[in-house]
């Protein structure tokens, strides 16, 4: 599991990445959000005993509850879903708006004065 | 507890909300953002003093114990970064009182720069990693929002290089934090110090530790990460540039300091050279930058930059005394660089352009902005008795006493640039002959100059009481790099691990 | 665009029952799976299906309140709930209950208005962001959707 895990966030780093060199602004964009899809997953494997064999609670008797998830990781990424969806929806709306001025998706045409 | 130490989160989240609910009545939105930022200059002003004199305060919300909860801290650095964070706050918002166009305030300025405090205060006060990065984040939500407002050409297409590199930083950030819980197994920067003690993975650690200079740095605008900086700071209304010059690469800056120092002090020594290096590459490029520019608010972001560099040699020097002396350098820079972008907004106002070339004459026309600019610009080369030569001279005296002359002799080498890239500035838009006929130009309203003028006066006043200041500098520095007491105060004398295994008996 | 019958069957239908999940999903938060934040994206979800189906002129017209104000509302209606706490002398956000559950409901505390403010945030926000964009984006078709909607 762990296997696939990691081999998912590798692709999603790289598409991210490639997508973020490209000189589209939309692709970008869509690097942007692969990335943070990325990131969820990596902060995923992070918990639930992956590392440590144990999620960080346990019961009245100080024994670590069987079958149990990590339920801090949960809340980092719900955390960082609702972070990168308001991120993502500003930065469409702003490429919307830069397209709208500038009259182009293309970043080297991009600029201030022109 | 210091419970106090929700308020000055509490009052701006509330006055923002309101501002915006009663936004139809210009005169309330802003009497309610004045009042909040009154109101957090005051606390924080109390709270330096009670933090100076008592030491560490500490609560932890919803009364969650401290490694499992959300735990709040202040120390002195905590207290001088909230204090000088709020005076900047109000200052800008009188500033921009005097000078802002009504439309802006439709696009909820007001409440853009309480959130902008809000975000600002958290990251200071915060004893949790993830914590600061959700704070980072509100603090650039709103500054997203300030940086695009008014939606000018050269606005939009430096906001998005603002954003997309800033949101860079931050993905680094959240690896880094989903890392460092893979490691250590929690999230309290305390507890994570402690563990990171004991059951270190040198290698791994390395890699966190370069993933929050990468992502920090970014914050920061250190080389190579900067680019965004002279892109998206001079092209907003002179107000928003000089709060982001006060407020946003600090925030950065702090991020730095309290991590490298405080949670992970081995990587700090492991990565000094590395941190060194950088910092002299950025004296270098900025003061570059700043001599080739020829508009008045790209020259002093481009020398934001280049005291960056400063900034991080102090860290880079990973000793009490360098970050002392960094921070000391810091309060300086945030004060003046402010003072300095108020004044450039008021010369832009009474030119009516920010272009160097064509203007020229302030000095005999409006001799009061010429004397505060003077002054501020004798403080920024660092000049006694002006702030920033102690921070200098703190900044040189830890670097030589340390041996490392290199980037001490560049450092003074850099000092004179960037004198030199002010020094144009003086010339050209004040001592030189008018370039164009001044005769329509607009007098210039006198309280205008007053944030601008209290600002200067500040740094002379730091300047003359160079001996508290530097006892101050001197407390949050050892303070910063005292793991073991900040543990102490997050989780009690036993530790953090301490509180966890007595739960669970 | 807006003219497909099963998309509007399905939206007319599912109006309430997402507005009651909503609810519910609101008011089991505080101890189970829900929450203030789930509750207002499904109920936002209702209004922007709304959209979908019969464009921004009738999702409008779904909740007549300004959803910035909302928003606004939500936030500082969240923010002073944790006050209390602070005015007895504990940290803020520290929870206040009602010592017996209310049939029907559950139990309440300063939690569950703590999620109500959440709740009426995540609606204004993400409702307005949806409409906002959808009146921005296609300002003739809104039009042809408003006289063509019944």
């Amino acid at each position: 599991m762990i296997l696939i895990l990691a081999i998912t966030i590798g692709c999603l780093f790289a598409g991210g990445f490639y997508l973020l060199l490209r000189r589209s602004l939309v692709k970008l964009i869509l690097g942007l959000i692969l990335l943070s899809h990325g990131v969820n997953l990596l902060i995923f494997t992070m918990g639930d005993g992956v590392r440590r064999g144990a999620p960080p609670i346990v019961d009245k008797n100080g024994v670590a509850p069987f079958n149990v998830a990590d339920p801090v990781v949960q809340a980092l990424i719900l955390t960082a879903i609702v972070i990168s969806f308001g991120l993502t929806a500003f930065i469409l709306t702003l490429a919307y708006r830069a397209n709208q001025v500038t009259g182009s998706d293309d970043l080297d045409t991009m600029q201030g004065e022109g | 507890m210091a419970n106090h130490l929700f308020l000055p989160l509490v009052v701006p989240l509330i006055s923002a909300a309101l501002s915006v609910l009663l936004g139809r009545w210009r005169f309330v939105t802003r009497s309610i953002t004045l009042a909040a930022a009154l109101f957090n200059l005051g606390y924080s002003g109390w709270l330096l003093w009670l933090v100076s004199s008592t030491g560490r305060q500490v609560t932890q919300a919803s009364a969650w114990a401290a490694p499992f909860g959300i735990t709040l801290l202040a120390d002195v650095m905590s207290a001088v970064m909230l204090f000088l964070a709020a005076l900047l706050m109000f200052c800008t918002i009188i500033y921009s009182l005097l000078t802002m166009e009504p439309e802006y305030e439709q696009f909820f300025y007001y409440p853009l720069l309480l959130l902008l405090l809000l975000g600002v205060s958290g990251a200071f006060l915060t004893g949790d990693l993830f914590n600061l990065y959700v704070w980072f984040e509100v603090l650039l939500i709103s500054s997203f929002g300030l940086v695009t407002l008014g939606s000018s050409r050269a606005q939009l297409t430096g906001g998005l290089k603002y954003v997309v590199l800033n949101l860079m930083g931050s993905t680094m950030f959240l690896i880094g934090s989903g890392l460092i819980y893979g490691l250590a197994g929690t999230l309290n920067m305390a507890h994570i110090g402690e563990r990171l003690i004991t059951q270190s993975e040198p290698g791994l650690t390395t890699v966190i530790a370069t993933l929050f200079l990468f992502a920090f740095g970014s914050k920061a605008a250190l080389a190579p990460l900067f680019f965004w900086l002279p892109e998206s700071y001079p092209t907003p209304p002179p107000a928003v540039s000089a709060i982001f010059s006060a407020l946003m690469t600090k925030v950065g800056v702090y991020a730095l300091y309290r991590v490298f120092g405080t949670v992970l002090p081995g990587e700090l020594v492991r990565l000094a050279p590395l941190i060194l290096a950088l910092g002299g590459l950025t004296m270098v490029l900025g003061v570059l930058g700043a001599l080739t520019q020829t508009e008045i608010r790209r020259v002093l972001s481009f020398t934001i930059i280049s005291e960056i560099g400063f900034v991080a040699m102090g860290l880079g020097f990973a000793s009490a005394a360098g970050l002392a002396a960094g921070l000391l350098f810091t309060a300086h820079m945030m004060i003046v660089k402010t003072a300095l972008f108020f004044l450039a907004g008021a010369a832009e106002r009474v030119s009516g352009t920010g272009d160097m070339r064509r203007m020229g004459g302030l000095a005999r026309r409006e001799p009061a902005l010429a004397t505060l600019w003077f002054l501020g610009m004798v403080a920024l080369a660092g000049i006694p008795p002006m702030s920033g030569f102690f921070g200098k001279l703190a900044l040189l005296q830890a670097g030589v006493s340390q041996g490392h002359y290199l980037i001490s002799g560049l450092a003074v080498l850099v000092s004179l640039f960037i004198f030199l890239a002010i020094l144009k500035i003086w010339h050209e838009v004040f001592w030189k002959k008018p370039v164009e006929d001044q005769s329509q130009m607009p007098r210039l309203a006198p309280a205008i100059l007053i944030p601008g003028a209290l600002l200067v006066i500040l740094s002379v006043v730091i300047g003359i009481s160079a001996g508290p200041v530097a006892e101050l500098s001197t407390q949050a520095g050892t303070q910063i790099l005292d793991l073991p007491g900040y543990i102490e105060a997050t989780c009690g004398p036993a530790g953090c691990d301490a509180v966890t295994s007595r739960l669970i008996k | 665009m807006y003219d497909s019958i099963i998309l509007r069957s399905v939206a007319r239908l599912m109006l309430p029952i997402l507005l009651m999940l909503a609810v519910f999903m609101l008011l089991r938060g505080h101890n189970l799976p829900g929450g203030g934040f789930i509750g207002g994206l499904v109920a936002s979800c209702a209004i922007i299906l709304q959209l979908v189906a019969f464009g921004p002129d009738f999702a409008r017209r779904v909740l007549r309140v300004n959803y910035l104000s909302l928003a606004a509302f939500g936030v500082f209606f969240a923010a002073v709930w944790g006050l209390p706490a602070l005015l007895t002398g504990q940290p803020y956000m520290t929870a206040f209950w009602i010592p017996d559950p209310i049939p029907g409901v559950g139990k309440i505390g300063t939690p569950v208005l703590f999620d109500l403010g959440v709740f009426f945030g995540v609606v204004g926000v993400t409702t307005q962001i949806a409409l906002l964009l959808a009146e921005e984006r296609n300002p003739r078709e809104a039009s042809d959707a408003g006289t063509a909607a019944p």
